[in-house]
């Protein structure tokens, strides 16, 4: 049975950029717990002759041609973005990357 | 940049290092393909376009964006997958491979993780002496390609410290399928022959394939280079570390020397290999640490809920597979059982790069046999001494033929031919009109001939009396001064035939 520390979280946490406080560290540790259980129980009606699915609607080779399509306007993106420069986006160095 | 780590590396001298470890290589080569649009949405992936011109919502991640996957990719896929003697999956997904990177605008790159669509190939390479080496190949993936960052400020001061990255999106998103081989033993000391000749020979194919451009130095196709050495070929592999974004043939086998000269001296003080990624530096053929990320290996892959499998149907990898054109090693194969050239002459024309060249002044008409002659003799040597490639000598194949009918025909002998050659190479046109431009032409009407005979003759009674008696070595002399009187233009049997007649007649 799966059980979630506050430490496991903590690296979620970290992995998904996400600051949390340590109360919300317990406080996810458990919500998360009641998750893990509810998964388990589902787990316990899918039985061998029950095949593993990733999507809900049983479809499969869905394409678009090789078609050119309209592209967005770089003005207008770049706007939103929160700042760039020579038409690209800036962003802070990422720390100890090679130039 | 070089740090101090760097420059205090320890080194084994390569033939040592290879005389008592066992190397085993490992390579990932990513492919950009040819398509007119991108993996999963509808931009243009023309190269050198301004930046972020080639996005839409879909390539820059905007919320609420949905992907769909392009079929000539998934085809393209195939075509290799196919071409490297893998099984075609008759069903597979995409997956998402998490992690927060700028140059990745989703946070996460759609890729394929345990459901490749291609798998357990192989790959013969051949090396320069003809040695063939099998290469496994575990499995050929879809996924696309990531933006490209630039790295501004701090190094240089400019800006004091206050480093940023500037981030063009055009090439997220454009499809890229990777190639994974399995460890590659055996290769011992030429190992990093191997390494460049296994991505050269996929560069080839690729391009046979018609699915990429596959252009090294616009980064169309990259290898990740795979190290690790062991005491012998009966032990455990050894730690591995991975070169990444290796993008020349040449840098591909600097870097695998560089590791196995690096790994021995590591084993030899007494170390431990660590398993890491590095980056291969151009200036001085050396690798160093990548950056150490802790997250690294935990990319949480789970099935791309956005798309649904990828289910190719039996009868359409069949179609794809009918239609796959002649690969490089087959094409080589016929040609050299067409023409007859000797295994080391036909090596040649394949390490020099001239096949293409060669096959196309056939196919205008020359014989195999003064094809070769004049790429691999004449315009090889001009193409050393301007330290260009054959594809960039002002010539096209069919002026070769054409030049090489003019001396069928007799009416250019090979000096002449050469001289019209180096027209042609000067821009003045085919060489026909360089011929008749500069007045290039066998002097064939004797009367000109015996002037110039009787000349000679007369310059230098002896002679005449020499052939006379049987002695037919003056005969050269008499030859060279016709030559050099007709500017070479004389046809060099028919001047002997009439200085015969003359002294003896």
């Amino acid at each position: 049975m799966p059980t979630f520390n506050s430490e496991e979280v903590a690296r979620l946490a970290a992995l998904a950029r996400i600051d949390l406080t340590p109360d919300e560290l317990t406080q996810f540790a458990g919500e998360l717990e009641v998750i893990a259980h509810a998964v388990e129980k589902v787990s316990e009606l899918a039985t061998a002759d029950v095949p593993a699915t990733s999507h809900p609607i049983p479809l499969t080779n869905v394409y678009r041609e090789d078609v050119v399509s309209d592209v967005v306007d770089r003005d207008a993106v770049l706007a939103a973005a929160p700042a760039s420069q020579d038409g690209k986006f800036l962003v802070p160095q990422i720390l100890g990357e090679e130039a | 940049m070089t740090s101090p780590s760097r420059t205090a590396v320890a080194l084994v001298d390569f033939d040592e290092a290879v005389r008592r470890y066992d190397p085993v290589l490992g390579i990932e080569v990513h492919v950009e393909l040819g398509t007119n649009t991108k993996m999963f949405d509808g931009a243009p992936v023309t190269f050198g376009a301004e930046p972020n011109t080639q996005v839409t919502p879909v390539s820059l991640g905007l919320p609420g964006a949905l992907p769909a996957v392009n079929r000539k990719a998934v085809e393209s896929a195939i075509k290799i997958g196919l071409a490297l003697n893998c099984e075609i999956a008759p069903l597979c997904r995409f997956a998402r491979k998490n992690y927060f990177y700028p140059d990745v605008p989703k946070n996460f790159q759609t890729s394929q993780y345990d459901e490749p669509i291609a798998f357990d190939g192989w790959l013969d390479v051949e090396l320069s002496d003809g040695e063939v080496v099998r290469v496994e190949i575990e499995r050929a993936h879809m996924e696309e390609d990531a933006g490209k960052n630039t790295h501004v400020g701090g190094h240089d001061g400019r800006l004091q410290g206050a480093e940023y990255s500037l981030v063009d999106y055009n090439r997220a998103g454009i499809p890229l399928v990777e190639i994974v081989t399995r460890p590659i033993p055996g290769t011992g000391e030429r190992a990093p022959e191997v390494a460049a000749a296994y991505v050269r020979t996929l560069r080839d194919i690729f391009r046979a394939l018609d699915v990429s451009e596959a252009r090294m130095e616009r980064g169309n196709v990259r290898a990740d280079v795979n190290l690790s050495l062991r005491a012998s070929a009966d032990s455990p592999l050894g730690t591995r570390t991975e070169t990444k974004n290796v993008n020349s043939f040449r840098s591909v086998e600097r870097a695998v020397r560089y590791e196995v000269s690096r790994q021995a001296a590591v084993l030899d003080a007494g170390g431990l290999v660590v398993q890491e990624t590095r980056h291969f530096h151009e200036s001085d053929a050396s690798t160093s640490p990548g950056r150490v990320k802790s997250d690294a290996e935990d990319y949480r892959y789970f099935p791309e809920p956005d798309l649904v499998p990828i289910a190719p149907s039996r009868e359409w990898v069949e179609e794809i597979r009918a239609t796959l054109p002649e690969l490089p090693a087959a094409r080589r194969r016929r040609l050299d059982g067409e023409w007859g050239f000797a295994e080391a002459e036909m090596r040649d024309v394949v390490n020099a790069g001239a096949l293409d060249l060669i096959e196309a002044t056939v196919l205008a008409g020359s014989s195999p046999a003064t094809a070769r002659k004049w790429w691999m003799g004449e315009l090889a040597r001009v193409a050393n001494a301007a330290e260009v490639a054959f594809e960039d000598l002002a010539i096209t194949p069919a002026q070769v033929a054409q030049l090489q009918a003019l001396v069928d025909s007799g009416r250019l002998n090979d000096k002449l031919a050469r001289q019209a050659l180096e027209g042609v190479l000067a821009g003045e046109g085919d060489p026909e009109s360089v011929a008749a431009a500069r007045g290039l032409e066998i002097v064939s009407d004797d009367g000109p001939l015996l002037e110039a005979i009787d000349a000679a003759l007369a310059a230098q009674p002896d002679i005449a009396e020499k052939i006379r008696g049987g002695n037919l070595g003056p005969i050269g002399a008499v030859i060279g001064a016709v030559m050099k009187a007709t500017r070479g233009q004389a046809d060099a049997g028919r001047v002997r035939e009439l200085v015969l007649e003359r002294v003896q007649g």
